[in-house]
């Protein structure tokens, strides 16, 4: 039993994503077609050569019916995938393992989420019928816990502590601020970070993502097929994805200052992908940070930092732009914005744009340094109770 | 005859300063303060508190629980059906409700104490009025318990009479939050005939002058009569009533009480009730009493960890003030299918351990989390189980009728962690090692009417010294 991935066998061969943000002019239906039609273009793929397609939405959507309706596919296999915010990256990796598996030649992964429509400030989710002892907290409420427990465990006081989150804010809204299709297009000073209102324990608004609409989408074929439809395929070397046993709340060994599925789903993406030592290889990463201490915890947890050691790389500038090992280079979730279903698709997005040199502004310097892989990472949960995602990409077959 | 067996009763920690209310109307509002009850907690969960502190102290289980209250969180299904799950009872204890008046708690005790088996008789109140009116300033929030059945009792009963007498002083239309009064003079004169009555008749058949009676404690919601029944009987004065002010169909119980907390053995104790006649309840403390008490007095502890609530406050939690909400959806109500699957989870907090390793889970699952054991777990009752406090935060963005929300995470004393909110707190009240205990509370009630009742954490109140 063994987990032995499908590095290089299948192939992004076109890409689309909307602009995220508050459309109060486009519904579901019209971002799901804005994506997917730019995806196909992009390929120059028809709709109707299409063998199958994935749908990945939070709650914006059920059935398959959420992309054929749009799309008018007739008759073809179309599934809808949910995994809380790991939904969009999952929708890719069934869709990868269909065309592996043989089954399909041509497939579209699709995700959209519309959250601006709910009259609701922040995110709100549909949960099944409960006995009403569920934990009611808020998302940023939960992650807060990370920040207090990172501080101890490695004795950073809560003032510097509160200078590396605000970094981490600060170096996500200026590569959104690069990016047309970002949610916040605009720097924001530290200062203005640091003293945002208070929302969770010692979080304010500006250590949270944004709340937006969005769609992206990729097409997926065999990796020997690629080169039919483009001269730069993104080959997929791993997909990996880890649910954890949900009970860290209840666990008194778990202390707030790691998530273990996230350590479990990268040791299996750099074991399908040949990695074997991340913070060195990794040309870039897109990771899932939902609040600041999120992305913070993220870089020991994907090994792009030691141990009690990320907080130094993040003030050294490290995970900048212009550093060894970019992160977020489009904005993340913060500044991008977080559609939920669409996020995992929309960093696929953005590894298509920087690895095959077309992030115009804000294209990273790391490829032209040696290095050729993109990363991106979803978590899906809250600290203990969670799903996490890793995939790997590259322009270059092994 | 049975005799009291044990007692218990809760004050919820909040504190309406009258002054307040008199600034903020810009009327005369008294002095001194009221008990407020928490914006997490109703009649139901007041009595829990009470019901838990009575059976704490006696190792005694009812056979039946008897709840009265004149403002149930439900009609037409039995609050006291919550208070025994709470309390994790046997399925045999039987659970009824005693309702609609003050006058029921009087009844519920005196039924008890001249009838067979062990009860439980819980009585409680949340007393509202009008802003400004009599009743929100004299009114006041409790609970108080009594454990009653045969064996060597702390208080037996000598003598009790009742008086009954048709008269509209005070009444409540089903649904709203204050009652109406006739003129204040009428139920004065209409309440001093039966009174006297109902006194001569109890001291006449126990063959006792008032002279003998070492405390005389005098409850009802009509202020003016009963101050003019308790002047002429000497009555004492009761040092929880100024901090409480009047719980209404918990007064007569917290007002025993509070006697009881004091009496030596031998001591009389007449309790007059002033409801729709009076009732004059006359007992004796036994030697047991003072052998078996182990417990501070109401009257130090009702001073102890109060939390003044502001009169805005105290509105908002009471359904006066219509606040603006928050841009949250409302909270989902609770699955009644799901909830009586999970009962011993949801009502009593009764956790699992793994039987293969011992682990303990909150809530139990299929699987053990540390061994992986599958099967059905060994319940652990965690209700009253202490625990501290390994982290925290404070959450300013989930729905709550009184944020920002505190949330713990508890190590429990012996294993087990779970993730809940501290009520009965601020933000500056917590820290990285604090002791908390259990509460049952009423978390919110749904658009649909359901109460969503479960267990916060609260920082621990006064220990009881054992035995």
């Amino acid at each position: 039993m063994a987990s032995h991935g499908i590095r290089d066998r299948v192939a992004i061969i076109g890409m689309g994503c909307t602009e995220f943000g508050e459309h109060w002019d486009r519904g579901v239906d019209d971002m799901v077609a804005n994506a997917s039609y730019d995806a196909l273009d992009s390929a120059g793929v028809a709709k109707d050569d299409i063998d199958a397609a994935w749908i990945g939405t939070l709650g914006s959507g059920a059935s398959g019916l959420t992309l054929s309706r749009p799309l008018q596919l007739q008759y073809k296999p179309v599934t809808r995938v949910e995994n809380y915010c790991a939904t969009g990256s999952d929708s890719f990796r069934n869709a990868c393992y269909a065309v592996a598996s043989g089954a399909y030649d041509v497939v579209l992964a699709a995700g959209v989420e519309k959250l601006k429509d709910t009259g609701f400030s922040g995110l709100t989710v549909a949960l099944p019928a409960s006995d009403g002892t569920n934990t009611t907290l808020s998302a940023p409420a939960l992650f807060s816990l990370l920040v207090p427990a990172y501080s101890k465990r490695y004795g950073v006081d809560p003032d510097q502590m509160k200078e590396v989150l605000t970094r981490i804010a600060w170096k996500n809204h200026h590569n959104g601020a690069l990016n047309p299709r970002a949610q916040f297009r605009r720097e924001v000073p530290k200062e203005a970070i640091a003293c945002s209102p208070n929302i969770a324990g010692p979080l304010g608004v500006m250590d949270c993502s944004g709340v937006s609409d969005g769609s992206a989408a990729a097409v997926i074929v065999r990796a020997e097929d690629a080169h039919r439809y483009t001269d730069k395929p993104l080959y997929v070397k791993a997909l990996a994805l880890a649910a954890g046993p949900g009970t860290g709340p209840m666990n008194q060994d778990y202390d707030y200052t790691t998530f273990e599925e996230v350590t479990r789903s990268a040791q299996d993406a750099y074991q399908q992908a040949g990695v074997t030592d991340p913070a060195a290889e990794i040309a870039m990463a897109e990771v899932h940070d939902c609040f600041t201490p999120t992305e913070l915890v993220l870089m020991e947890d994907l090994g792009f930092a030691e141990r009690g050691m990320a907080w130094k790389e993040v003030l050294a500038g490290t995970f900048d732009l212009e550093g060894t090992l970019p992160v977020n280079p489009d904005g993340g979730l913060k500044a991008f914005g977080h559609p939920i279903g669409a996020t995992g698709l929309r960093m696929l997005f953005e590894c298509w744009l920087q690895l095959r040199r077309e992030a115009g502004d804000r294209q990273i310097g790391s490829i032209d340094r040696g290095r050729k892989l993109g990363l991106t990472h979803n978590l899906g949960g809250s600290p203990g109770d969670c799903v996490s995602f890793v995939s790997i990409v590259g322009t270059e077959l092994s | 005859m049975a005799a009291i067996l044990s007692y218990g009763a809760y004050i919820p920690p909040g504190r309406l300063d009258r002054a307040d209310i008199g600034t903020t109307l810009g009327q005369p509002a008294g002095r001194g303060t009221r008990s407020v009850a928490s914006h997490d907690e109703d009649s139901t969960t007041l009595a829990v508190e009470a019901a838990r502190v009575a059976l704490r102290r006696r190792d005694v289980r009812p056979d039946r629980v008897v709840f009265s209250t004149a403002t149930p969180t439900y009609l037409d299904r039995t609050n006291a059906a919550v208070i025994h799950a709470a309390l994790d009872l046997d399925p045999a204890t039987a659970a009824y409700d005693f309702g609609g008046a003050p006058r029921s708690s009087v009844g519920a005790l005196t039924t008890a104490l001249s009838g067979d088996g062990t009860a439980l008789v819980v009585a409680a109140d949340i007393r509202t009025g009008l802003p400004g009116s009599a009743d929100e300033i004299s009114g006041g929030d409790a609970a108080v318990a009594f454990l009653i059945g045969p064996g060597e009792g702390l208080a037996e009963v000598v003598s009790h009479a009742a008086v009954t007498a048709e008269f509209l002083d005070r009444w409540r239309v089903p649904g709203q939050t204050h009652s109406r009064q006739w003129e204040e003079r009428f139920g004065q004169a209409s309440y001093l005939p039966p009174a006297q009555q109902a006194i001569e008749q109890a001291l006449k058949s126990a063959g006792v002058a008032r002279e003998e009676i070492a405390t005389v404690v005098v409850a009802g919601l009509h202020e003016r009569a009963r101050g003019a029944i308790a002047k002429s009987l000497g009555a004492t004065a009761s040092a929880v009533s100024e901090q409480v002010g009047n719980p209404g169909t918990a007064q007569p119980g917290l007002l025993l009480a509070e006697a009881l907390d004091s009496a030596k053995a031998g001591d009389l104790i007449l309790v007059v009730t002033l409801a729709e006649g009076a009732d004059a309840l006359l007992l004796r403390a036994t030697p047991a009493l003072e052998s078996a008490r182990s417990w501070p007095a109401l009257a130090e502890t009702v001073t102890q960890g109060t939390r003044s609530v502001p009169y805005p406050t105290f509105l908002t939690w009471r359904g006066m003030l219509n606040r603006e909400p928050p841009r949250r959806p409302d909270p989902e109500p609770p699955s009644p299918p799901v909830s009586a699957r999970h009962s011993a989870w949801k009502f009593a907090f009764v956790a699992g351990a793994c039987t293969s390793c011992g682990t303990r889970h909150l809530p139990a699952l299929q699987t053990c989390m540390s061994c992986g054991h599958p099967g059905d777990m060994e319940p652990v009752p965690l209700a009253d189980t202490p625990g501290s406090v390994v982290t925290y935060t404070v959450d300013r963005l989930t729905y709550s009728l009184s944020p920002p929300v505190i949330a713990v995470v508890v190590d429990f004393d012996g294993g087990g962690r779970f993730q809940t909110e501290l009520t009965d707190a601020g933000p500056d009240d917590v820290a990285i090692g604090d002791r908390v205990e259990m509460t049952f509370r009423r978390f919110f009630q749904a658009s649909n009417g359901i109460a969503n009742y479960f267990w916060k954490a609260r920082p621990v109140t006064t220990e009881e010294v054992s035995g």
